[in-house]
């Protein structure tokens, strides 16, 4: 589905990652950990499309198109989700409205009629239960004034709505406590299948407790240094970071 | 030497006069203050930012007042808009036109200018304080006298549109008088209609009295063609525990210049000023603003929001004044920019001047860009970058239009702005 070759991305001519690769297949949950200032995040950008990266070498293959060729909006439209790490609050524009744009823009890329205001209420209420969402917050300017848990709740939200092939959850964990964590876990769970994958980017282990992946692997220095099962995200739980940048430093 | 010019016109203007009218007094007032100050200069601190009499001077020719254009009833129904139900006051090159205008005279009066006789005309709006309001004191022919009667509630808005076509750069010079009396309520909107591209000067002067315990709603819309230079004085005075509201939108223009000013009479009283400026091309729009508190328990509130493209550029001055008497007042203002281009320009000031102790007020102002992470946020969950621009500058814009309770008139003001943001940004 996803097929990251050496890519090397900067931003403002400093080098962040320096050689990814990475193969993702439907059905599979990759986790991405590392240290601060790994390029984790970078990684996310870059895939989603934001414009300050420059990518300067290296391929995304995604569902046999080039996705570094397209812009944000066809990614998204093909299928790539990212819940971001920081959701931008919007006033002004109503959290309603422009998920109807959005969900209607997909689906006119994709060759489908649009979802007139009944059917696209119906599909909202079904699943807005997934993430446990109150109708309240969604009445209001998109993100303005919610919390850090309701923010992220929304992203798993409008990943719901839209029904990526990908989703790129990037620290989708950080803020939130204990039972904001388990909601937005079981609303990722839920909307797994065969058919789509999924990526978190994370600094912690507690996530990868709810969101179980298939493989971890570990960024330093923007390179995947790593990569192993589940236990390996449970080894660096316990002995932190340091024992992997030595074993890199040493062998650099 | 700009004198000379005025003379000249003038001259020829009372030549054609009737000898002794009830306006000879007002004339001659402002003839006066026009000899003594003539036109204000850029190198003065009101106008510092717009140099508006020197492109008069330049492509104004004649100060007189234009001469009527042959309207028809389409031309009128053409500028009506979806939902429109009420009265119509037509003026035809700055002078009123009674057969193409729709006058119910339910709750209100309205005639001519030279019928009404209304010793209120001249009295709000200060001459002294602005030349142009001289200029429109010396020339206007006959404008309208609007008088909402003690204790009605108007219910249909009344629409005043000028229509302008003014061949070879001549002057229109509207003017109109509204008085609400006690415990009246009324929506009056107002657009202008340039019948062509070519350039005109509008000098137009609108005072209003809104009496005690009256409301008075004003929604004006400022869409004029590329070549229209307009001064447009407006001044309220507002009485005890009464409300004026007005929500001005302004889409084009080559030079408008907008002198607002609410005067807050007696205690309990509110004023609202809101404003959205949608410039592109060369568009020059100054707004300068003036809330003066006189006396305690008065609020104003102010919200100017602007959208710049290409080379316009914007001015925006709020002034408000809070008089030592005026204990308790809340005056709250705020300016807000988004830049398109570089060569955008907008020069904003906020002037406060607090004689009270006892007050609340506030002013800010706000210059950017189109915020990119909101643009990039929108994008990732698949919306085009042309709607995601447009969708975030309406977000933007949205909240000076939702000041707007005429239903018809705020969907016909959105359309424009969003016809405007999808096409030309």
């Amino acid at each position: 589905m996803l097929s990251i070759k050496n890519l090397h991305a900067s931003i403002e001519g400093t080098p962040i990652l320096r050689g990814i690769n990475l193969e993702v297949k439907p059905g599979e949950v990759h986790a991405i950990m590392g240290p601060n200032g790994s390029g984790k995040s970078t990684l996310a950008s870059v895939l989603a499309g934001r414009e300050e990266y420059e990518v300067t070498e290296g391929s995304v293959n995604f569902l046999g198109k080039d996705l570094l060729d397209l812009a944000p909006e066809d990614r998204a439209r093909e299928g790539v989700f990212l819940a971001f790490q920081y959701p931008v609050e919007i006033p002004g524009v109503s959290s309603t409205n422009f998920l109807r744009t959005a969900v209607n823009q997909v689906r006119e890329y994709r060759g489908l009629e649009p979802l007139d205001a009944v059917k696209f209420l119906s599909e909202m209420k079904e699943k807005m239960k997934l993430v446990e969402i109150d109708q309240k917050l969604l009445s209001r300017a998109l993100n303005e004034g919610f919390s850090g848990g309701e923010k992220k709740r929304n992203e798993i939200f409008q990943m719901a709505m839209l029904e990526p092939k990908l989703a790129i959850l990037d620290e989708t964990d950080s803020g939130l406590d204990i039972d904001a964590l388990r909601v937005v876990s079981n609303g990722v769970n839920k909307l797994k299948s065969n058919e789509n994958a999924t990526i978190v980017v994370t600094h912690y282990q507690r996530l990868l407790d709810y969101i179980v992946p298939d493989y971890v692997h570990v960024l330093y220095k923007g390179r995947i240094v790593k990569s192993g099962t589940k236990e390996l995200a449970l080894e660096l739980e316990e002995k932190g970071y340091d024992w992997i940048k030595e074993e890199v430093d040493a062998a650099v | 030497m700009k004198t000379i010019q005025i003379n000249k016109a003038t001259e020829q203007f009372l030549q054609v006069q009737p000898s002794h009218t009830s306006f000879s007094e007002l004339r001659k007032a402002g003839l006066e203050i026009l000899e003594h100050v003539g036109l204000p200069h850029f190198k003065e601190e009101e106008y510092k930012f717009t140099a508006i009499s020197k492109k008069i001077e330049q492509q104004i020719k004649d100060y007189r007042p234009a001469t009527s254009l042959t309207l028809t009833a389409d031309q009128v129904d053409q500028a009506l808009f979806n939902g429109f139900e009420g009265d119509i006051v037509v003026f035809n090159n700055g002078k009123f036109e009674p057969s193409l205008s729709k006058v119910s005279n339910e709750g209100y009066t309205l005639s001519s200018l030279q019928e009404s006789s209304s010793s209120l005309l001249g009295s709000i709006a200060n001459a002294e304080a602005d030349p142009f309001v001289a200029l429109n004191n010396l020339f206007f022919e006959n404008g309208v006298s609007i008088k909402v009667l003690k204790g009605s509630q108007v219910q249909k808005p009344i629409f005043i549109l000028h229509f302008n076509q003014a061949q070879g750069g001549q002057a229109i010079h509207s003017r109109v008088l509204i008085e609400v009396e006690e415990q009246a309520e009324v929506t009056l909107l107002e657009n202008t209609i340039s019948l062509d591209q070519d350039v005109y000067f509008s000098n137009t002067v609108t005072e209003v009295k809104v009496g005690s315990n009256a409301h008075a709603h004003y929604y004006r819309l400022q869409n004029e063609n590329r070549q229209a230079i307009v001064a447009n004085n407006f001044v309220t005075d507002i009485h005890r525990s009464a409300t004026f509201t007005t929500v001005a939108t302004q889409l084009s223009g080559d030079m408008l210049r907008n002198n607002l000013s609410l005067n807050l009479l007696d205690a309990g009283c509110e004023g609202n000023m809101y404003g959205l400026y949608l410039l592109n091309g060369k568009t020059h729009v100054d707004n300068h603003t003036n809330v003066d508190h006189t006396k305690p328990h008065a609020d104003s509130n102010e919200l100017y929001k602007g959208i710049l493209a290409d080379s316009s550029r914007g001015v925006f001055n709020g002034k408000i004044f809070v008089r030592q008497d005026a204990q308790k007042t809340n005056a709250f203002q705020q300016n807000n920019n988004i830049l398109l281009s570089e060569d955008a320009i907008i020069n904003t000031k906020p002037q406060l001047e607090i004689w009270a102790d006892d007050v609340k007020c506030s002013h800010g102002c706000t210059t950017g860009q189109l915020d990119e992470e909101a643009l990039f946020y929108l994008q990732a969950r698949g919306i085009g970058k042309d709607q995601a621009r447009g969708l975030l500058l309406y977000a933007f814009a949205g909240e000076v239009l939702d000041h707007i309770a005429y239903e018809p008139f705020k969907a016909y003001c959105i359309e424009m702005v969003q016809e405007r943001l999808g096409t030309q940004f």
